[in-house]
């Protein structure tokens, strides 16, 4: 299969059985007038990633409602690669999510999946650009569990509920774990507002995790305000800025 | 609007052995007594006096009326709402005369008040307790019910139906006979769900649909759904609002089961605890706050239609305990010739 250049290196991502077993069946049908390898299956957005991590694969075929991680969220993983498999949204039936890919020109699927409709999709991923980033953003109504890094080809997660803090660092963003720290290619604006629940801003160029906050201690030298935040397991003591004050009061 | 409403079709007396409308006759009539009294009274320290004085004669009548629209509730029923009314005034007539006549024997007497006030009074407030009933059951209609249960078919089934199909289509081909069984199960589902679902049907059928609904979830989800039933002291001659348990299951399956990986077990019971009927559902709770819009719905829409056909005596309470979601509903047991 490898030898023929043509061959489109198909994943299929869904959760039910039956429903795995019916896109199997029809890309099938679509071999003849369309030369395709079926790759790997997956249950879940995890696994999704697992394979692309390990495996070529030209064209997702990804549900959007799945356990674990859904389909939304393991597109917009998916996204920022390097060089990102054509992504074809499935569903059987989510007014929110179609709504959001006609605003945003997403190709989906209805389930049940018509064979003509899967090869005109299929057909599709030749030509047409791949989903955009911020298009896929703008169409998710659900904050990400994950952040996702990429190095050397491969999407490491970062499960959000460990972040302990993000940093804005000239072009990127440092992302703190416990562990480590990882450097992420967003706006600390947008995440800021995709995150609004979980993360308070303490300076400019600073967001903590609510979770993260062992407290606040008196610092006077090195912050505006004169307050820093003490983070969890660290130890670490990040400056308050004076516009942030409040937050100081907020969490005492 | 006359014509339409002559006879009083349409109208209907509602069911006066229910706890719920007898403590609303109950406080209702109280009201309207203590309204009087307090317009009637010369002066504040007098009110009481007033009262006693009205209850006396509003009591008797009262409670009479009730244990007789409760006993009679049959009989009234298939005479017709104007009938019923009329032979009831009759009733209260002859009971406030007795009343009147007994105080008079005794020298307690009402002051200055004649038999043709009291009769007035008797009559005032049964005609605005029956309003009010009237006014409450239009409220509460099963139009307006009903408007909202297709709603709520709306925005829940179209999620299952095409899944439910595309799991079939998958089957066709492999395993004919069970996408027969499937189609068959589907087919009888939307049978009840589109048919005419405002009187009660009995809680056997329900239950044959909720297991239906789930042999088709079981088609999609494999083993990741696991049920347990228990059904042991189940009354199945029982009457309830139909799909009340079946919407109850597909909430479970999709809040509960769906989005965990591994799946997880649902578990029923349904019960006979002396002379209610009770309902218990547990599933996995995932924590999640997604679609809880449908959820919410789903319950309201039942809670309100247990309100709807048993009053006071039907509840349902949800809550979360040790990681599991948990719906307790409670309602009177009650047979079709009960």
């Amino acid at each position: 299969m490898l030898a023929d250049k043509d061959c489109a290196r198909i994943l299929i991502a869904d959760d039910e059985a039956p429903a795995r077993a019916r896109l199997r069946d029809l890309l099938d049908e679509c071999r003849e007038s369309f030369p395709l390898a079926i790759v790997d299956e997956a249950r879940n957005g995890r696994e999704v990633l697992d394979v692309l991590n390990r495996e070529k694969v030209d064209v997702v075929l990804l549900d959007i409602r799945m356990p674990e991680m859904d389909g939304m969220e393991a597109a917009r993983h998916i996204a920022g690669m390097e060089d990102p498999p054509a992504i074809i949204f499935t569903t059987a039936f989510d007014t929110y999510a179609i709504k959001a890919f006609e605003v945003n020109a997403i190709d989906y699927l209805l389930k049940p999946i018509r064979v003509e409709r899967l090869l005109a999709a299929l057909s599709k991923t030749r030509a047409a650009p791949k989903v955009s980033r911020e298009a896929l953003d703008a169409a998710a109504n659900l904050p990400r569990r994950h952040l996702s890094v990429h190095e050397r080809g491969k999407i490491i997660l970062v499960p959000l509920a460990d972040v302990l803090y993000l940093r804005a660092e000239l072009k990127y963003v440092t992302v703190r774990t416990v562990e480590r720290e990882h450097l992420v290619e967003e706006s600390l604006t947008s995440l800021e507002e995709e995150f609004a629940d979980a993360f308070v801003r303490v300076h400019r160029n600073c967001l903590v995790a609510r979770t993260a906050i062992a407290g606040f201690e008196r610092n006077a030298e090195e912050s505006e305000s004169g307050w820093a935040v003490v983070i969890k397991g660290t130890g670490e003591k990040l400056p308050v800025s004076r516009r942030q004050h409040h937050v100081v009061k907020q969490f005492r | 609007m006359a014509s339409i409403n002559q006879t009083g079709a349409g109208i209907r007396l509602p069911n006066f052995c229910n706890v719920g409308v007898m403590l609303r006759s109950l406080v209702l009539v109280n009201v309207l007594i203590a309204a009087a009294a307090v317009i009637r009274a010369p002066s504040v320290r007098e009110i009481w006096f007033e009262f006693l004085l009205f209850a006396a004669f509003g009591e008797p009548v009262l409670i009479l009326s009730l244990v007789v629209l409760c006993l009679a509730r049959r009989w009234l029923h298939a005479i017709g709402y104007v009938g019923a009314i009329a032979l009831l005034t009759a009733f209260e007539l002859a009971v406030t005369w007795v009343l009147y006549e007994v105080s008079r024997q005794f020298d307690f007497e009402l002051r200055p008040m004649t038999f043709g006030q009291v009769t007035f009074l008797v009559f005032f407030v049964t005609a605005v307790t029956l309003a009010y009933f009237d006014l409450r059951a239009r409220a509460l209609s099963p139009a307006v019910a009903e408007a909202r249960i297709q709603a709520l078919q709306a925005r829940i089934r179209p999620h299952f139906l095409y899944n439910s199909i595309n799991a079939v289509l998958s089957l066709i081909r492999s395993e004919p006979r069970r996408a027969e069984r499937a189609l068959e199960d589907l087919a009888d589902l939307f049978r009840v769900l589109m048919s005419d679902n405002r009187t009660l049907a009995p809680l056997a059928n329900e239950v044959d649909l909720a297991r239906q609904y789930l042999a088709l979830e079981e088609l999609r989800l494999g083993e990741r759904l696991r049920v347990t039933w228990r059904t042991g002291t189940m009354p199945a001659d029982a009457m309830v609002p139909p799909l009340i348990l079946q919407p109850l299951v597909e909430n479970a399956v999709y809040h509960g089961i769906e989005p965990i990986e591994a799946g997880g077990e649902i578990e029923i019971d349904v019960s006979l605890a002396g002379a209610q009927l009770v309902m218990e559902l547990r599933n996995p709770y995932s924590g999640s706050g997604k679609h809880m819009g449908g959820n919410k719905m789903a319950t309201e829409n039942i809670r309100e239609r247990l309100q709807l056909h048993f009053d006071a005596e039907a509840s349902m309470r949800s809550e979360v305990r040790d990681g599991h979601y948990h719906v307790t509903i409670r309602m009177p047991y009650i047979t079709a010739s009960s």
